[in-house]
């Protein structure tokens, strides 16, 4: 194991390379002496290759001969090289000069004195940095649990169970019905998921249920929930409850939610027929299909079927806002499948599929033109009225003739949507709980009922089960990892996180069992998930400080923080994703990582010269984030784009983590306006660690009578939003600010600071 | 005829279809258009006639008999064969509409006074009389179609073209007392004959 003891005498060395031109565009011999004078490095190196092999090994050999603990590498981006410039045990910093100085700065001699400046910065950035950072020795937790808990035994919760257990892992899979299958078991056939996609394709949930009982890995809890959940990734304490009441308890490191869904009610739709004689859903007419087994489709008044026709998007697709306004992607799929039930037996029969548009992902196509060419009849028109009955009739609307029509039929099936069982939405969930605290009757009772639908019941804070996303499917991190939720080691797969066909139910059951096993592996050494994954440093409060204010518990994304009995924050490492955001909300600023914290950013905002009024050489602070706007800027860097030298760039975890004294320090100490570049915020985030950004962007706006106690223009503070692709913007970003802040003139607190 | 055209949909949805499908060249591709409308965007003739083909064919999928069978679309189309080239779902609309052309025209549906459709009656009648085309009575015939006066009026518009034509030995006035046929008429006719005995068969117009 990789948990190094770090020597109790700390020894810090610069090393700064001149390759790739860094040394023909800035006095290297200046920067060597501000690392040695002002940066208090034991050993100051330069080299002309430090990436390669003999630069490398120079490091190598000053930290095994002697004893470094600390470095600073002066030379390219940290994004760049990492392979190179890695060495265990030690704490390391980066000093970006090759694309944050040489590539930005406009080349020419005329450029040389701002250039030069802004490399000396960064030096003088990466040693007060690296002189704050502790090497991280992870967290490691004894006995770890390596088992893998699915929830749901439908298509999704198979695979899901199937797909870890062939990696070698144990599972244990609940199911809350009498048999495994879920809504896969009572269909006939599906939809085609090989080659030639041109038929219906046996479901196999029977062949996949014996391999689940002929796998020693797997273990099936049926007619069981879930009591509770508690613990974190590793750890996780999990009460099984059989209908009968009885109890078990299970231990695993992390939790597939395969809980699918839930067909929506069609008696709310009696418009179209629902709850009607000879008008049934897409459930109903596999029912019929699988009563025939193969012959004659009969009506529930066992009548044979002549002509059937297939409603599209109904109570789907739905904008007046009564029902769902979503598509559920797999029911014009569905619906081929089941006219083609009809053909194939009888081709006599009239199918009509009514649609408005007709979405067929994956190969669907292929699927669609085989209905055609068996004579399914396709219809785009908007159904208005069914009437059920003997004969049923459909009003409709034909959008290619632009006249109204109907058809009659014997059959009339309704493609309706796919409802999520995700469980408690937590956002109800909140007030009442407050109000239940509150010692209000009625929500206690409402909390108890609630806490009864509840999925995972975890004992978390945050409530029972995971966050929910739009339309209450359960969370998802769709740009990043769609698996990924809030909740550390839980993963989200199938139907049950947003509608979806049996194909793509089973590939993204087979990613969250890959996810699954990463986060135990993970847990297992005391590393951190997805994002940061691999990162052994976790965040610590020096409780003496603590307020007990909640801010962090409260701020953190994940719910990793929950309280102890004295209502201190208490951290659970495992669950916990490293963003900082818990850093940035405290307010006494008690919390820390070994090699990120207050005091390793703050300091490189101190070092920083700042000029006198009178030179005319304002500062600017860029805090960017290291994912997507860190990576931009470098970009820029890279198609050598010029932005202004005034600033100064400091890369943060998120914005998330950004703890306003950074603000109010630099603000006091000279800088002309600090600029934070996040991720987008809000229903479309691209926040890697989901609020981190959009708790900056708020914590920013109260900024405001901070800044008018110091007698500051609220422009001196602003928030971006910006993309990994934005290399152009970041750059226009820059130079705007830079001439806005030129106008509002140098900041009133220089010479104070 | 009648005993063609009763055997009319009574119902909205498979009928005219299968019809099409048993009658029409290419009539079992009308099935598979998607109704993406890109024929429809690509004619030029488009502002034009009545229907697109995407129309026409989502009209045979309806079982509009009668609309279909008495549309003058199929008439106006060009052969410019534009639809046929970017249609995403590969169907020979062109022919589909030639096919349906000479389908409505058989049974006696087609839209009367079409110019098109009688413009191409009087070609063929024009051709199979010797074998050959005769280009000055098939010019008079057409100008003439109106009666006199109009008839007159037209030629006379149209009177350089034709002093063109016949300085460049493209126009024979000879021709008017009935041109020179093909060496075998008689076998010409026969082929035709035959031919029309065959068709006529193979798309049930033989009672
Ligand atoms: S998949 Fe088809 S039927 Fe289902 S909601 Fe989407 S468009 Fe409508
Ligand atoms: S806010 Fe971020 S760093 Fe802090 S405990 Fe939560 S996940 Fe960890
Ligand atoms: S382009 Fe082809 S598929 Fe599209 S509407 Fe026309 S015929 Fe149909
Ligand atoms: S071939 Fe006929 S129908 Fe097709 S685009 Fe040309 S004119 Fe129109």
């Amino acid at each position: 194991m990789n948990a190094p003891a770090t020597p109790v005498t700390p020894k810090y060395a610069a090393y700064i390379c001149s390759g790739c031109g860094i040394g023909d565009a800035m006095k290297i011999g200046q920067l060597e002496n501000i690392a040695k004078k002002e940066g208090k490095m034991a050993i100051v190196k330069s080299h002309p290759f430090l990436c390669n092999a003999e630069g490398v090994q120079t490091i190598k050999d000053d930290i095994a001969n002697e004893q470094v603990t600390h470095v600073c590498v002066a030379a390219c981006s940290r994004r760049a090289k990492t392979e190179a410039f890695q060495f265990d045990g030690v704490a390391m910093s980066r000093a970006n000069l090759r694309e944050g100085v040489l590539w930005v700065v406009a080349a020419g001699k005329e450029h040389d004195e701002v250039r030069q400046e802004m490399a000396a910065d960064y030096v003088r950035m990466g040693c007060a940095e690296v002189k704050k950072m502790k090497q991280p020795a992870g967290n490691l937790k004894e006995a770890s649990s390596k088992r893998v808990l699915v929830v749901g035994g439908g298509m999704s919760g198979m695979t899901a169970a199937l797909e870890i257990a062939e990696t070698g892992y144990e599972v244990v899979l609940v199911e809350k019905t009498g048999a495994l299958g879920g809504m896969a078991a009572n269909l006939w056939k599906r939809q085609p998921f090989k080659s030639p996609y041109a038929a219906a394709q046996e479901v196999g949930v029977g062949e996949t249920a014996a391999r689940i009982a002929a796998n020693p890995l797997i273990k099936v809890h049926l007619n069981s929930t879930i009591a509770e959940t508690s613990g974190a990734p590793g750890r996780f304490a999990v009460k099984v409850a059989q209908e009968s009441g009885a109890i078990s308890e299970e231990s695993v490191g992390a939790i597939v939610q395969a809980t699918g869904f839930t067909t929506y009610d069609i008696a709310k739709l009696p418009e179209l027929g629902g709850g009607q004689p000879n008008v049934v859903d897409q459930a109903g007419l596999e029912g019929l299909a699988k009563q025939a087994n193969g012959g004659a489709i009969k009506r529930a008044d066992g009548k044979d079927v002549k002509s059937v026709v297939f409603v599209q998007c109904a109570g789907q697709r739905d904008t007046t806002g009564q029902h769902l306004s979503y598509c559920s992607g797999h029911c014009c799929g569905t619906s081929i499948k089941q006219a083609m039930y009809f053909k194939d037996q009888n081709p006599d029969i009239d199918t009509v599929v009514m649609y408005q548009d007709l979405r067929v992902p994956g190969m669907g196509e292929d699927f669609y033109r085989s209905a055609q060419e068996r004579g399914v009849i396709f219809t785009k028109g908007k159904a208005s009225k069914v009437s059920g009955g003997d004969s049923c009739n459909v009003t409709f609307k034909d959008l290619i003739l632009d006249e109204e029509n109907t058809i009659a039929a014997d059959l009339v099936v309704l493609a309706t949507g796919q409802v999520p069982n995700a469980g408690v939405d937590l956002e109800a969930w909140n007030p009442v709980v407050t109000a239940a605290e509150g010692g209000d009757e009625a929500a206690k009772a409402q909390r108890i009922v609630m806490h009864g639908s509840s999925v995972l019941k975890l004992n978390y804070r945050q409530g029972p089960d995971m966050p929910q996303f739009k339309h209450g499917f359960a969370d998802s991190h769709f740009i990043c990892f769609p698996y990924e939720t809030r909740r550390t080691g839980i993963y989200a797969a199938g139907p049950v996180r947003r509608p979806m066909d049996m194909l793509q139910a089973t590939d993204d059951a087979t990613g969250a069992a890959l996810k699954a096993i990463q986060a135990v592996e993970n847990a297992a050494v005391g590393r951190a998930a997805h994002p940061r994954s691999g990162d052994l440093s976790f965040p610590t409060a020096r409780l003496e400080g603590c307020t007990q204010c909640k801010r962090c518990t409260v701020e953190c994304p994940f719910g990793a923080i929950d309280e102890d009995e004295k209502r201190f924050p208490k951290f659970n490492e495992e669950r916990c994703r490293r963003c900082g955001t818990c850093m940035g909300a405290c307010p006494v600023r008690v919390i820390s990582f070994e090699n990120y914290s207050v005091d390793t950013v703050g300091s490189q905002v101190k070092a920083v010269e700042i000029p006198e009024e009178d030179e005319e050489k304002p500062r600017i602070l860029v805090l960017a984030c290291e994912n997507d706007a860190y990576p931009a800027l470098d970009m820029a860097g890279l198609a050598r784009m010029s932005y202004s030298a005034w600033v100064r760039v400091i890369p943060v975890r998120c914005l998330g983590s950004v703890n306003t004294i950074w603000i109010t320090d630099a603000l006091n100490s000279g800088y002309d306006g600090v600029m934070m570049m996040g991720c987008k915020k809000g229903d479309e985030y691209q926040c890697h660690f989901v609020k981190g950004s959009e708790l900056a962007h708020y914590r920013m706006s109260k900024i405001g009578d901070t800044l008018k106690q110091m007698g500051l223009e609220p422009e001196r503070v602003v928030t971006q939003e910006v993309a990994i692709t934005d290399n152009a913007r970041v750059v226009k970003l820059i130079n705007d600010y830079v001439a806005e802040l030129d106008k509002l003139g140098p900041s009133p607190m220089k010479g104070f600071g | 005829m009648t005993t063609a055209n009763q055997m009319a949909v009574e119902r909205y949805r498979n009928n005219f279809l299968k019809e099409v499908e048993a009658n029409v060249e290419e009539g079992h591709m009308v099935k598979m258009c998607m109704q993406c409308g890109v024929c429809a965007g690509s004619c030029p003739l488009g502002p034009h006639w009545t229907h697109s083909p995407q129309k026409i064919f989502m009209m045979i999928r309806a079982g509009k008999r009668d609309e279909v069978l008495g549309s003058d679309s199929m008439f106006m189309c060009t052969s410019c064969y534009n639809c046929m080239v970017r249609c995403p779902r590969q169907l020979p609309i062109t022919h589909i509409m030639h096919g349906l052309a000479n389908y409505a025209h058989r049974l006696g549906l087609a839209p009367k006074g079409q110019p098109t459709r009688d413009f191409a009656t009087l070609f063929w009648n024009n051709a199979i009389k010797k074998g050959r085309v005769n280009e000055l009575m098939l010019t008079l015939r057409h100008y003439f179609r109106n009666g006199l006066v109009s008839g007159i009026k037209e030629a006379l518009g149209m009177q350089s073209v034709g002093l063109g034509l016949f300085m460049a030995k493209r126009l024979n006035p000879m021709e008017i007392f009935g041109g020179h046929g093909v060496k075998d008429l008689k076998g010409f006719h026969a082929i035709i004959a035959k031919a029309k005995e065959i068709e006529d068969r193979k798309k049930g117009f033989t009672a």
